[in-house]
């Protein structure tokens, strides 16, 4: 019964049908519905450059976070509106793979890419784009106003000092809470990670709801750290915050932005299209703008203000395990820590 | 006039006949008015009773949509985390109470038994939450008492995420609504009551609570229940500041967006609407005895001038005030700051939403376009549902009804409305469900949702012309619909727009009915707030709660230059 809360995501008929039909946006021809959990602002750049090769597709963007993405995805199963998935964990597309919602394609152009981005079935049922990647995001102005040290490590997090002043994504919700998680539990197996979490949630301030969340407030020194991603961080130092971006000298998870086609999509055409798009070096440079790691060999140039040594923290990802044990994970986390605890004093 | 009865001469009366020989009795114009009485009863039905009970059904359900009798509630009375949540949203609303009627009945005071000067303006300001969405304060509070909050200082350390942040922010929500009702209730006193104990040289403070505190006291009931309900289903406030403190109204969304367990969804709505239907009920109760209070004799009462007293309340209604001001102050500043709290320099760059979210500005005029709806559709079937229950001459028992159906809307929160409304419209074997996920299921969730107040507006406004035109017309042989455009609806003219000012106001700033039900075509600006929130663009978020709080001023501003106009045309009229 504990697994009350996370109980079984609805694979129904009528869930299906439900939440389907929420985004009836009946796709006229030339209408791509594209589900993602990609950061909202970079939506508006992507749908550019896509639309601007191919004029007589508009996407039609349904964002929401990755747990949530997921969650809707598997619940509306094969009545999903969506013609493609586009910039969603690699964990979540095995997941909908499993349930039969995805269509094997291949993209033009598909074997150029880093054979570690993409799916080992042939056609594969989906392909990587690029990695995000765990970070620590720290308000160096806080810090030195509240005296504290600058975190080098997981376990620097879980010290007393920092009570209270850190902000970590909900992973039921983020997928980067997610991924903290789950590379937690992969590097240091289940009775350790556990046992960090518990001493890391006797300093959370908040969980939030989004990924980009904990970082936008460490931005603010709203809570000096956020766990957050290597991007956000970046992204904020570029705009003046104060944010110092770290990578935890234990390693860091980090996750694939997955695209796979939906199986009876009503526009499949264009959701080729935009596939094979998605796989070109053209868009590969796109994607290298605010991301490191990218899928085709050879474009990655470093990234401003993201920490240096970042590559080589990367921990061994197994996403397999990741997906597999998604489920049990997150009904175990919400067990523990949502809602039990009151808000800490300060 | 009547129709030849023929039904009789048979000797062979089916059963029902006297029915039926009283149907063929009715005029032409009945069977327009019979017509319309049925129209709107039974787009009631599908639209609220319906919906209530595919909400009722799916709670017994399980995913497959089996029925399995009452599996769905043992797991949930059997999960801590959750029923911890009642616990928690029971708190929250009683404290909310307590304190939001302390105040308002304070400011109230100050308002109707005082001599202190400003009364108009306070009453003004008391009503700038009614503007704003329910996300507003809760966003407001982040920057005043969050950890780089203004004056965080006040809290002495406690946390404004959590239950502190929640009933702040409630109290500034659902103050404008307690505020009014205690103003009626205090308002309504004989003032002989006063002169007699004055005579008598009663001391203030046995006044006070023998002839003040009785007097109210059904208003104070009444705005209690108000603050209670309003506080136990709203969502927006602790879904933003909320923190780790579970409520009812958070956990619904949870299970339904979150991990799309729409049984487990059903079951919390279910959960919600028991305090809700419960303090509902008592609220009717105490109106129904409310109507005798005060005799046809009764002599209205004139505060006279004291000193102390009146510079007190003239003190506590300038600190609320300030609260009220500062809270919605805090929120401009925050979407005009450029970087918080490093660049503190305005700017307007928070308000290009079009970078921060795919839907950005397009969300705003969708909102426009869902509350322009609203307002014009709403008026006219709550106009022509009022008229019937009021100067309707047949069907006494049908109208009855309806009315009663009239007033289940406020009984019902939001959150639960928009699940019931899933469930219902999303069924593909349901006509209906066309509507669905198109901006019109938004705009009858929203009428429904708001139906009941609207409703009442109405009522009182078409009591208070005289039967004598229904006569008289009748006499004349005029139809009831030309009387009711020419004579109805003329002087009803305040009535109505104060009703359509009322419902496009609330689909402005609504969240809870719609959060379920807009799909990428129809999001609306509340919501958009609300998304802005979820990733972090707090800035972004103050910003376009701001537009919507601009737009309800501007509506709000029109409505009253058109009030002073009508009154200026009616002035001969009304004399």
């Amino acid at each position: 019964m504990k697994s009350g809360i996370l109980k079984r995501l609805s694979l129904s008929v009528f869930g299906a049908v439900l939440a389907g039909s929420v985004f009836t946006g009946a796709a006229m021809s030339g209408e791509l519905i594209v589900y993602t959990a990609v950061e909202p602002e970079e939506l508006a750049g992507f749908a550019k450059a896509f639309e601007a090769k191919n004029p007589d597709i508009k996407i039609k963007w349904v964002r929401d976070s990755t747990g949530i993405m997921t969650a809707k995805l598997l619940a509306e199963g094969k009545n999903t509106k969506a013609d493609i998935v586009w910039g969603l964990a690699a964990t979540s597309l095995l997941l909908l793979k499993d349930a039969g919602i995805l269509e094997p394609y291949a993209p033009k152009g598909v074997e150029k890419l880093n054979p570690l981005f993409v799916d080992g079935d042939k056609p594969p049922s989906w392909v990587g784009q690029r990695a995000w990647i765990a970070s620590v995001c720290v308000n160096t102005a806080e810090a030195k106003a509240k005296n504290l040290p600058i975190p080098k490590s997981w376990a620097d997090l879980t010290k007393p000092v920092y009570k209270g002043y850190i902000v970590m994504p909900n992973p039921a919700s983020s997928g980067t809470g997610y991924l903290d998680v789950s590379s937690w539990i992969q590097m240091w197996g289940e009775e350790k990670a556990w046992k960090f979490m518990d001493g890391l949630h006797q300093n959370i301030g908040i969980y939030t709801h989004s990924g980009s969340k904990p970082c936008k407030m460490a931005g603010k020194g709203e809570f000096p750290i956020g766990v957050s991603f290597a991007y956000k961080g970046a992204q904020l130092k570029a705009k003046g915050a104060p944010v110092l971006t770290i990578a935890p000298s234990e390693g860091v998870g980090w996750e694939l932005e997955s695209f796979g086609l939906v199986k009876g999509a009503k526009n499949a055409a264009a959701a080729k299209k935009l596939a094979d798009w998605s796989v070109t070096k053209e868009t590969n440079v796109i994607y290298n703008e605010a991301y490191a790691v990218v899928a085709y060999p050879g474009v990655a140039k470093p990234v401003k203000f993201f920490p240096p040594d970042i590559g080589k923290k990367m921990i061994k990802n197994d996403f397999l395990w990741a997906a597999k044990n998604r489920k049990r994970i997150l009904a175990e986390w919400t067990k523990r820590y949502d809602g039990k605890s009151a808000p800490k004093k300060k | 006039m009547s129709a030849p009865d023929i039904s009789g001469a048979t000797g062979l009366e089916p059963p029902g006949s006297k029915a039926l020989r009283r149907l063929r009795a009715l005029k032409a114009e009945s069977w327009i008015m019979l017509a319309g009485i049925l129209a709107i009863f039974a787009a009631l039905l599908a639209f609220l009773a319906l919906p209530l009970y595919a909400l009722l059904k799916k709670s017994v359900e399980d995913d497959k949509g089996e029925f399995v009798g009452l599996i769905n509630f043992q797991e949930y009375f059997s999960s801590a985390g959750l029923v911890n949540s009642i616990s928690n949203s029971l708190t929250i609303a009683f404290l909310t109470m307590i304190i939001s009627c302390t105040l308002a009945f304070t400011f109230a005071y100050g308002l109707t038994r005082t001599c202190m000067p400003f009364k108009r303006m306070f009453r003004a300001i008391a009503t700038i939450p009614i503007l704003a969405p329910s996300l507003l304060p809760a966003i407001s509070l982040v920057y005043l008492f969050g950890n780089q909050g203004v004056i965080k200082g006040l809290l002495f350390g406690e946390s404004i995420y959590g239950p502190i942040g929640i009933m702040i922010a409630m109290v500034f929500y659902i103050f404008p609504h307690v505020m009014m009702i205690m103003v009626t209730a205090l308002s309504t006193t004989d003032a002989r009551l006063y002169e007699a104990a004055d005579a008598l040289g009663t001391r203030p403070m046995r006044v006070f609570f023998t002839i003040t505190i009785p007097g109210a006291i059904y208003g104070i009931v009444s705005a209690a229940v108000v603050a209670f309900t309003l506080t136990i289903t709203d969502f927006g406030v602790p879904k933003v500041i909320g923190g780790q403190y579970n409520v009812l109204a958070t956990d619904i969304y949870k299970q339904v967006v979150g991990q799309q367990n729409f049984s487990m969804g059903a079951v919390v709505g279910l959960v919600l609407l028991i305090p809700a239907a419960f303090s509902f009920m008592i609220d009717r109760h105490v109106q129904k005895k409310q109507v005798a209070l005060l005799s046809a004799r009764a002599v209205p009462f004139h505060p006279k001038p004291h000193k102390l007293r009146d510079a007190g309340l003239l003190a506590f209604c300038i600190l609320m005030s300030v609260f009220l001001i500062g809270i919605l102050g805090m929120a401009a500043f925050a979407s005009l700051a450029t970087f918080w709290p490093y660049d503190l320099s305005l700017s307007l760059v928070h308000y290009d939403f079009d970078k921060v979210d795919p839907n950005g500005w397009s969300s705003f005029y969708n909102s426009l376009k869902m509350a322009g709806f609203t307002a014009v559709i709403g008026v006219t079937i709550i106009f022509l549902g009022a008229y019937m229950v009021e100067k309707g001459q047949n069907f006494p028992k049908l109208r009855g009804l309806f009315h009663m159906l009239a007033i289940v809307p406020m009984a019902v929160p939001g959150l639960v409305l928009g699940l019931a409304y899933v469930f219902f419209f999303s069924r593909p074997e349901n006509p209906l469900s066309v509507f669905y996920s198109t901006m019109a299921i938004l705009v009858v969730c929203t009428i429904v949702h708001f139906y009941t107040v609207s409703h009442l507006t109405m009522l009182t406004a078409l009591k208070q012309i005289d039967k004598e035109f229904e006569s008289v017309s009748s006499s004349l042989k005029v139809p009831f619909y030309r009387t009711m455009f020419r004579v109805h609806v003329p002087i009803c003219l305040p009535a109505i727009s104060e009703v359509m000012m009322y419902l496009f106001v609330n689909a402005m700033t609504t969240v809870s009915a719609v959060v379920f039900l807009y799909s990428p075509d129809t999001k609306l600006a509340a919501i958009t707030v609300l998304n802005l929130d979820d990733v972090g663009d707090t800035a972004e978020a103050a910003a376009m709660s701001m537009v919507i709080v601009a737009t309800s001023i501007t509506v709000r501003v029109a409505h009253g230059l058109l009030m002073r106009g009508l009154n200026a045309r009616h002035s001969a009229w009304r004399e």
